[in-house]
């Protein structure tokens, strides 16, 4: 044998044994797995970018544009005015090439007024969203006041209190599947019972209906999450209070509850999140889909008329004209953001720092 | 000394007495679940049996009945005004107001709309969680986590604005030039860009639970990372993927707002030629979530008589039926993986 042979045989193994040096395969397939990550996050960032610019005539407080009949514009003052109902809008002019004038009536609006203003769908220059805001604070309250002590309770009892009963089964996979139970079917559940059984003490059509109803409809993901953090709370806690003879109540109370409580928290708020932004369960339970008058009196605020903030978006995209349909929408969308990811985000901070301190 | 007494050892009465009231509360949250449950399931079948006893069955007359035939059955409406012939569940078109219920036109649009939206939440969902799984360094997890997480906590009233202000014409009319931009297909991408924080959260769960040492095994012998990841890793997650992929379909048909919103679904459905066929995705329509809802704020009062307003309960009920069974066989295939390892 020549030493060439042998060095020819040497890299063949050589090169066998290494494989190629570049794996075009692999390269592609992470190069895939890459560019659907990227498109994640591209959608998310278009949807954000393209809201804000869409709401940005009323962020930035421009005003209203519509075009009005030359004769009735006062030409004299400096600028142009018109008066119409009474109240006096400056006028802007513009020329276009071949030199016809058109005029715009000037509706003066600011994000603050549309934050704080009723809702009005005949001006849209005057159109706000504060009885939505109203609306999804009572909500949030609701959801809070009935999800939490239900929700903590059901998760306290499959987790402390349960055996291994056929009850108990059947509330383990009846609440899994009520978390995979559309939202609209919880809106039927709201209005046959909450808005037409219970009538009388729901006052039907009204915040108490809608607020019972998102807080039934989150109910599954507080108890699931709830007992998830409940779970995860160590044995020798609870062996640690039984030694001292406590009760099973007092080893919940006074032990397992404040230890899972960063989790029950967590699962809270993003329970509250989604219940922010629903909309679907109010359209059937009967959120106003127009303008309507606020009800007088912490009662009847409960009790009467109401709509939430993604209600009003909803119902901003259903009218005619971009100033309501676009502008309105994007804005009251602006709003409704910075609430639900306020509530999420600060879910997300609350468990991301405890897990750091437990682990 | 005194010798120890039966009481000494029973403890406090109060205590014992708190612990059994806290007892039977947390039984009485627990059973409260069952009673939602029993209260939905009975509220769907009550009305949805109401206005299906309103169905008259004299189908073989209107069997035959085509479209000339919508003309006669406002006839039949007007002067019965009660009841709802068999053959118009069936027949190609959802007017409640006008005594058409095909459940057929609805349930197409919804599956039109659930399939657009599963083939842009399914690869780009398990994708991300693949990379994020498998590839990614703990700085783009870092980043990229609350990505995902911000995307999930979006309300599905936001998607909707999206898909039909941004998606419908700067994408979808672009590229099939279809007769309104309001239709199914506009409507199922933002149903599917809701969904893809859910596939990514479940199969990222399902990849993580695979056992490092199968991963440890194939480099063993000497397979690549790429080969490690589609042979190995994947196949193991499998029924993992497939439940995150099954949950996915059954929030995608559920999901009411984005198809309320972008699908243009006011006044019903009506597609062209042939039906169904794929065409129908640039129409205009009307999903089964779209239809309750349309029903329900047609007008200002969520109050109403008559088979218009009860086949609202009639579509949930069907509604209902399809997601449960959806869930159930989820939950079942999660188990199944939960126990191999």
């Amino acid at each position: 044998m020549t030493l060439a042979s042998t060095d020819i045989t040497t890299s063949a193994v050589a090169s066998a044994l290494q494989g190629k040096k570049v794996d075009t395969a692999g390269t592609i397939f992470r190069a895939a797995l890459l560019a659907t990550l990227v498109f994640t996050v591209v959608v998310l960032l278009t949807l954000l970018v393209s809201v804000v610019q869409d709401a940005m005539p009323i962020l930035s407080g421009e005003p209203l544009t519509s075009e009005v009949r030359s004769d009735l514009v006062d030409t004299t003052t400096d600028p142009p005015t018109i008066t119409q109902f009474g109240e006096t809008f400056d006028v802007q002019i513009s020329t276009d090439a071949a030199g016809n004038e058109t005029y715009f009536q000037l509706d003066e609006r600011s994000f603050g007024d549309f934050v704080g203003g009723n809702v009005n769908f005949t001006n849209p220059a005057e159109n706000g969203i504060k009885q939505g805001i109203f609306g999804s604070l009572g909500i949030a309250v609701m959801v809070l006041v009935f999800s939490i002590p239900i929700g903590v309770g059901a998760a306290v009892y499959l987790e402390e209190y349960s055996k291994a009963s056929r009850f108990t089964r059947l509330v383990d996979v009846n609440i899994r599947n009520l978390a995979g139970v559309p939202s609209i079917v919880y809106g039927i559940l709201g209005f046959t019972v909450l808005v037409t059984a219970l009538n009388g003490i729901t006052g039907g059509r009204s915040l108490i209906s809608g607020g019972i109803t998102l807080a039934i409809l989150v109910l599954p993901v507080v108890i699931i999450t709830s007992a998830e953090a409940v779970r995860a709370v160590p044995q020798p806690i609870r062996e640690a209070g039984y030694g001292v003879g406590a009760t099973r109540w007092e080893v919940t109370r006074y032990h397992v509850l404040p230890y899972a409580m960063p989790g029950i928290l967590t699962g809270t708020m993003l329970s509250l999140a989604r219940a922010l932004g629903e909309a679907a369960p109010l359209i059937l339970v009967g959120a106003q889909t127009g303008f309507f008058t606020d009800p007088e009196g912490a009662l009847d605020r409960l009790t009467g008329n109401f709509t939430a903030l993604p209600m009003l978006v909803f119902n901003f995209t259903r009218q005619p004209g971009d100033a309501l349909k676009t502008e309105g929408a994007a804005a009251a969308i602006v709003v409704l953001l910075l609430v639900v990811l306020f509530v999420n985000a600060t879910g997300i901070i609350l468990r991301n720092s405890f897990e750091k301190k437990r682990s | 000394m005194t010798a120890l007494t039966i009481d000494d050892l029973q403890g406090d009465r109060k205590r014992s007495r708190k612990e059994a009231l806290v007892s039977r509360l947390f039984t009485a949250a627990a059973a409260f679940s069952i009673v939602v449950s029993a209260l939905i399931v009975i509220s769907l079948f009550r009305e949805a049996f109401l206005y299906l006893t309103g169905i008259k069955l004299d189908w073989p007359v209107y069997l035959q009945g085509d479209l000339p035939f919508i003309g006669a059955r406002t006839e039949f409406w007007t002067q019965t005004g009660q009841g709802v012939v068999l053959s118009d569940l069936w027949t190609t078109g959802w007017f409640p107001r006008r005594g058409l219920f095909d459940v057929k036109t609805l349930l197409v649009a919804s599956l039109g709309t659930t399939a657009v939206a599963m083939l842009i939440a399914t690869p780009v969902g398990i994708g991300t969680a693949v990379y994020l799984s498998e590839y990614a360094n703990p700085l783009v997890r870092r980043i990229v986590k609350p990505v995902i997480e911000v995307l999930a906590g979006i309300p599905s009233v936001v998607l909707g604005f999206f898909a039909l202000s941004w998606i419908a014409p700067n994408v979808v009319d672009r590229v099939f030039d279809p007769t309104s931009s309001a239709n199914l297909l506009v409507a199922g991408i933002g149903v599917g860009i809701l969904t893809i924080p859910l596939v990514a959260s479940i199969s990222e769960d399902a990849l993580q639970s695979v056992p490092m040492s199968l991963r440890e095994a194939a480099y063993g012998v000497g397979a690549k990372k790429v080969q490690t990841v589609v042979r190995v890793v994947i196949p193991a997650a499998l029924s993992g993927l497939v439940a995150a992929f099954i949950v996915a379909v059954s929030r995608a048909i559920g999901e009411t707002l984005v198809v309320t919103i972008a699908a243009g679904g006011s006044g019903g459905a009506a597609f062209p030629g042939s039906f169904p066929s794929p065409e129908m995705l640039t129409e205009p329509g009307l999903t089964m979530t779209a239809a309750m809802a349309t029903v329900a704020a047609g007008s200002d009062q969520v109050v109403g008589q008559g088979n218009a307003f009860q086949s609202l309960f009639f579509v949930g009920l069907v509604l209902f039926v399809l997601t449960f069974v959806l869930n159930i066989a989820a939950d079942r295939i999660v188990r199944r993986f939960r126990q191999v390892y």
